[in-house]
């Protein structure tokens, strides 16, 4: 029993799902080739789709990376207000990039210094739109479709700062 | 330029792609295998063609799992190609980044819980209101 319990704290969730995966594909591989034949071509059909944009996807996070930063967001969204402040969360959101707790400390500040919960919601909701993964949505999505979701989620994210706004005003956060 | 930021920033995107990639790589095999095993008529059984009920079953799949964004987008792609409703991928894409019951407990201590019990509920709705709304303009334009 130590044994097992020391085992499932040894390999993670990640590490045990792709572990079943390969289990599972030379157990197809050994019973019916054929069909791992035909899965392996499936699946390297998709990887071969996406590999070129994982490139792509890389460039434009190092280029986030380099010149998004919380502190410059916290500076600019300081110094603005009102619709200013708006564009600065929703800009802010969908430029930032990395983990969320790596945001948290830059929200957390926001909130102490007095600024409205509603512009830490649109924040959070806006960093839903991911520049660098666009190329990728684009290979399964279309265009218009990209631009759509887009506008529309930037909307929704206002929308969703203004009921929390509303909510804080009424005093039910 | 910064040499540092520049080593800084590139190692930061090379690792958040690195660290999903065993995640990527395992969602990706187990879509092939769906694709082999799972025929194309059991979706249909699970989403019924009612935009409103398959925006719901969508936004609830998203919002229960979590992870890199890029998942989402080959889930729903590949999905998308089984012939399950746009509405419904879209629904899910948006749950998945928007929804955070994972980051939950954390953002309740450092946010607030009504604040991060409201923003994840107000997100989740908009999930499939997000749906409905982008697919029909899609649709017209």
């Amino acid at each position: 029993m130590k044994f097992v319990s020391e085992l499932k704290e040894k390999i993670s969730f990640t590490k045990a799902f792709f572990i079943t995966m390969l289990l599972i594909y030379l157990l197809i591989a050994f019973f019916n080739f054929n069909k791992f034949i035909k899965i392996a071509n499936f699946f390297s059909s998709i990887i071969f789709k996406i590999l070129p944009v994982l490139v792509l996807i890389f460039i434009l996070m190092f280029l986030v990376n380099y010149f998004v930063s919380p502190k410059l967001i916290l500076k600019h969204f300081n110094k603005a207000g009102g619709l200013v402040g708006w564009i600065i969360m929703v800009l802010g959101g969908v430029l930032s990039s990395g983990p969320i707790y790596m945001w948290y400390p830059l929200l957390a500040d926001l909130k102490k210094k007095g600024v409205k919960q509603g512009f830490i919601a649109t924040f959070l909701y806006n960093r839903a739109i991911k520049v660098p993964l666009m190329p990728l949505f684009l290979i399964y999505f279309d265009f218009k479709m990209l631009l759509v979701l887009t506008f529309v989620m930037i909307v929704f994210s206002i929308i969703q700062g203004l009921i929390i706004n509303y909510l804080e005003d009424e005093k039910v956060l | 330029m910064n040499k540092v930021k520049v080593k800084q920033s590139a190692v930061k995107a090379f690792k958040s792609i690195w660290n999903s990639s065993l995640l990527l790589l395992s969602i990706i095999m187990l879509i092939a295998l769906f694709n082999s095993f799972i025929p194309k008529s059991f979706y249909s059984k699970i989403f019924t063609g009612n935009p409103l009920i398959d925006s719901i079953i969508g936004a609830v799949v998203g919002s229960v799992l979590a992870g890199n964004p890029i998942t989402s987008y080959i889930i729903g792609g590949e999905l998308l190609k089984q012939g399950i409703s746009l509405i419904a991928i879209i629904a899910f894409i948006v749950a998945w980044v928007t929804v955070g019951l994972i980051q939950f407990p954390a953002e309740s201590i450092i946010l607030g819980k009504n604040f991060a019990l409201i923003r994840n509920l107000t997100s989740f709705v908009f999930a499939i209101i997000v749906a409905l709304l982008s697919v029909s303009i899609w649709m017209i334009l």
